[in-house]
């Protein structure tokens, strides 16, 4: 018989913290969204104004193109990611020596702080310092310059998410494919099943569940990203790399329009959610309910 | 699915990998102990001299010292709260019949699916005017900081510590409850040993995520509490391109992490893939 009353006695630290920091600031900015509150115009007061943050925000050229730039960086990235990590994670699949010191390499960039794989890479990039532009220059004749091309800067960020979390995608398929019963595959082999067909027909549906839960989480951390990007690039050229965490920090936050930023920052909070939840219902259920 | 072809080719495309994965960071050590003259002679992929310059003078820069003081203070703090905190949480989460559990752990851990840019300037606002008592504020805190770094790292631990939990027999702490011991007895001297490995972990990861974060902090600090994050962006836009001292502070930045991690890597795969590894 135990008493509950200690129980929530010793959830209650987590649970106060958590609202005050978590949910608070959540109803704070629903709250904001609909009113207008800039300290630093005329009318510094805090207006109600219905939905017109929300209907600004749909010809927000710049808003628009960040969203648009973001939505191809994740595309770019996590499929990249994917289809690199599961090859890696084959090859991992072999007897070789050294496993194990390969593995624990492949895994240093994960601990590494976002912003330090963005001073990594401007060191790496950055015309006059960086040995790839050198090289670039060297061997092809191509001019690298982060700070002017666009698509230069944009393909940079790409690989540099690369580099930082592809290794996330390799760890979590190796212990998928691992796990993986061995006896579906010799039978297959029997029954003279290409390497194709087997990759096709019971590999993938195997480790499907390892690979959404994988492509959930990156999916959450590319449309995230913003250290990073503000290290390397800035959001720059232009607006080329202004993904929505930069577009946030860079345009919202230092314009002190709080009501109009508050509508931003909630748009993106609600995007971040309904594509988890679109990739959930399309990926995941259906296998759910097939099954019974 | 061991197949034992070719080793050979293998191990020579993990070589290959391991050479893309070093670079950068053998690239950024370069740049760290070149003397300043070489920087802008063209790159080279050797290594002739090696000048610690820049790490001296990164030493002794007393701001540079205070943000690596700061940063050290508020991600130690926070790792030791959120895991105390996570503790006792997942002790009540599963040891106690309490309706909504299941709705409690679950919502715990959608805080930390929100992107954190989302929370710049709510926390910034609630920071400065309505979490405060008289001219105290929150704001440019290391205790600010400490606990709006809860908000990511609590659901963390919860989420971490849990399985923990859920594999220590319950039969455990209720035979030593029907012999006598105290409810406090049972969680500090039956489970708590016996999380050890758990807490561990939970620690190492919440602190090497406290220590790396940056975007908060440059939001809610402006010269009290800023940590070495930040002032590694600072040192970019103030002094424009002072390459080998921003190369030395990122290595200061990277290295705690990587001393840790190197420490006890097999253990924290699991935690940082978020059990998505199990073994």
């Amino acid at each position: 018989m135990r008493d509950n009353r200690i129980g929530w006695l010793l959830l209650a630290p987590t649970l106060a913290i958590l609202f005050l920091f978590g949910v608070v600031p959540f109803i704070y900015i629903i709250w904001l969204s609909f009113h207008q509150w800039n300290p630093a115009a005329v009318n510094p007061d805090i207006v109600f104004n219905g939905a017109d943050n929300f209907r600004r925000l749909v010809f927000d050229t710049g808003f628009l193109n960040s969203l648009g730039v973001t939505i191809a960086f994740v595309f770019f990235a996590v499929t990249s990611q994917l289809i690199l990590g599961y090859l890696l994670a084959q090859a991992f699949m072999k007897d070789f020596p050294g496993k194990a010191f390969f593995r624990t390499i492949h895994t240093l960039p994960l601990i590494m702080a976002p912003i330090i794989v963005g001073s990594v890479w401007k060191l790496m990039t950055t015309p006059s310092i960086g040995i790839i532009p050198h090289l670039l220059d060297s061997w092809f004749g191509y001019d690298l310059n982060i700070g002017q091309s666009a698509v230069a800067a944009f393909t940079i960020t790409v690989i540099m998410d690369i580099w930082h979390w592809t290794p996330l995608v390799t760890l979590t398929l190796i212990a998928a494919l691992v796990s993986l019963p061995a006896d579906p595959f010799e039978q297959a082999q029997i029954d003279g099943a290409g390497k194709r067909q087997i990759f096709w027909h019971i590999t993938l549906p195997m480790i499907l569940p390892a690979i959404m839960a994988t492509v959930f989480i990156r999916l959450m951390d590319a449309l995230r990203i913003v250290d990073e990007v503000l290290m390397l690039t800035g959001g720059g050229p232009g607006s080329a790399t202004r993904y929505l965490g930069v577009h946030i920090f860079r345009e919202v936050f230092p314009r002190t329009n709080y009501g109009y930023g508050s509508a931003v920052s909630l748009i993106v909070l609600y995007l971040t959610i309904v594509v988890c939840w679109l990739l959930y219902v399309t990926m995941l259920a259906p296998r759910k309910s097939g099954k019974g | 699915m061991m197949r034992r072809q070719r080793p050979l080719l293998a191990v020579l495309l993990w070589t290959f990998i391991s050479f893309l994965t070093l670079f950068p960071i053998y690239w950024l050590f370069v740049i760290s102990v070149k003397p300043a003259m070489d920087l802008f002679a063209t790159p080279e992929l050797i290594l002739r001299t090696i000048n610690w310059q820049n790490y001296i003078d990164v030493l002794n820069d007393s701001t540079l010292r205070r943000y690596m003081l700061n940063s050290l203070i508020i991600s130690t703090c926070n790792a030791v709260l959120v895991t105390t905190l996570g503790f006792l949480a997942c002790y009540a989460l599963t040891r106690f019949d309490f309706g909504g559990k299941e709705s409690i752990f679950f919502w715990t851990i959608t805080n930390r699916m929100a992107p954190p840019a989302v929370f710049l300037l709510p926390l910034f606002l609630l920071l400065t005017t309505v979490y405060r008592v008289g001219d105290f504020t929150l704001l440019d805190t290391r205790t600010g900081m400490i606990l709006v770094y809860c908000t990511f790292n609590l659901p963390f631990a919860i989420w971490t510590l849990k399985p923990t939990l859920d594999g220590i027999p319950k039969e455990l702490d209720e035979a030593a409850s029907i012999d006598g011991a105290s409810q406090w007895k049972v969680l500090t001297e039956i489970v708590l040993p016996l999380c050890r490995p758990g807490i561990a972990v939970t620690l190492i990861l919440t602190w090497v995520f406290a220590w790396n974060e940056y975007l908060l902090a440059a939001t809610l600090t402006n010269f009290n509490a800023r940590t070495l994050t930040t002032g590694l962006s600072e040192y970019i836009t103030t002094t424009g391109s002072n390459w080998g001292i921003m190369a030395a502070i990122s290595m200061f930045t990277m290295i705690p992490a990587l001393i840790i991690f190197s420490l006890v890597q097999r253990h924290i795969v699991a935690g940082l893939t978020f059990g998505a590894v199990k073994g």
